[in-house]
């Protein structure tokens, strides 16, 4: 078990390199917020961040295993249905969830 | 109400003057809720997680307060129960978090009043605030509605990465895929803001093919090289509309 000094150590280090990297862009974007190109990017970025993130949440999707592969194939498909047909964020997280949950441990059980 | 039908305990009673502040905290709390929907269980994986590596319960809260930081706090685990070296850990917190200085062009940090508020909402810009304070509707939101928004986010990480390191060993192992709640969030909030974009399509079809162009040739950099790819692609499309503007 490690000891308590270090994981501290770890832990301050992780937050300050964190939080440096969330605050300190600020203080050099800050005068290129009139910029055209800037807010150009910044009404786009948005859809697109969400976009790629939502892809490398999938990234290790088991492409060679297709029982493996069903879980969360099935599971994003119930989770965007169920969006579309009733656009609540609630509703579709934890039906996606559900169905995940519920294929991930009976298939993995063999 | 747009909403699952979750009952929760109200508010205290409002104080008359700050009656705008409890409206916004109430605001905020129901924003909040589809991101908790994902936070919740994520953070009680988290909590399990940190018991199963061999760490104290209380390390779950510590992590998950003062960090704040999701998926590089599960590798945060991994790396101290092999005991890294701090350097490592580190340059791995940079690259897991270097994704976050795209945002600061779009998170609306003007609008939050007050240095030491400033102060706490960059620490709290994760994935989920940007998503939520960026969208159509959060054009409007006041200072105070942004950081109640952002305090509910922290608090529901918290609580569940602290539930999950109290109540792991009650959580049986064949109970897996709890994960699936953060990709599930992530979809919802990818359609939303797609839909704010309204008939833009080549912004996510970009994104789409930045991303995955980062998985095949960079899996270990992905996030990184795909936000740069997308931002560059955004940059190539605004010069190709200009110059078809110039001559039209």
């Amino acid at each position: 078990m490690p000891e308590t000094p270090y994981v501290l150590a770890a832990v301050a280090v992780s937050a300050g390199v964190t939080w440096a990297l969330r605050a300190l862009p600020f203080a050099a974007l800050t005068p290129l917020r009139a910029s055209r190109t800037v807010h150009y990017l910044s009404t786009r970025m948005p859809a697109g961040i969400m976009v790629i993130i939502l892809v490398y949440c999938l990234r290790d999707l088991p492409l060679t295993n297709p029982v493996r592969l069903c879980a969360p194939l099935l599971a994003l498909a119930a989770t965007v249905g169920l969006h579309l047909w009733r656009r609540n964020a609630l509703l579709s997280i934890l039906g996606g969830t559900t169905v995940h949950v519920a294929l991930a441990s009976t298939l993995h059980l063999h | 109400m747009n909403a699952l039908p979750v009952t929760v305990g109200g508010p205290p009673p409002p104080a008359p003057a700050s009656r705008a502040r409890t409206a916004d905290a109430l605001a905020a709390f129901k924003d909040s809720r589809s991101v908790g929907m994902a936070l919740l269980p994520l953070g009680l994986a988290f909590g399990v997680f940190v018991t199963h590596s061999g760490l104290a319960w209380w390390w779950a809260s510590v992590f998950t307060t003062v960090i704040y930081a999701g998926s590089f706090e599960f590798m945060l685990v991994g790396m101290v129960s092999a005991l890294a070296p701090l350097g490592a850990v580190a340059v791995t917190a940079f690259l897991v978090n270097v994704r976050h200085v795209f945002y600061a062009l779009s998170f609306p940090l003007d609008r939050v009043q007050g240095r030491r508020a400033k102060a706490y909402s960059t620490f709290a810009l994760t994935d989920e605030a940007y998503a939520l304070t960026v969208s159509e509707q959060a054009r409007s939101w006041s200072s105070s509605r942004i950081l109640w928004l952002q305090a509910y986010m922290h608090l529901y990480w918290v609580g569940g990465g602290t539930a999950g390191a109290l109540l792991g060993s009650l959580i049986p192992d064949s109970v897996t895929g709890l994960d699936f709640a953060l990709t599930a969030l992530f979809a919802v909030l990818a359609l939303e803001a797609i839909r704010d974009r309204r008939g833009d399509l080549p912004t996510p079809v970009l994104a789409l093919l930045g991303a995955l162009a980062a998985r095949l040739l960079f899996p270990g950099q992905m996030l990184l090289v795909a936000f740069t790819l997308f931002t560059a692609g955004l940059l190539a499309r605004r010069l190709a509309t200009r110059k078809k503007s110039a001559h039209a």
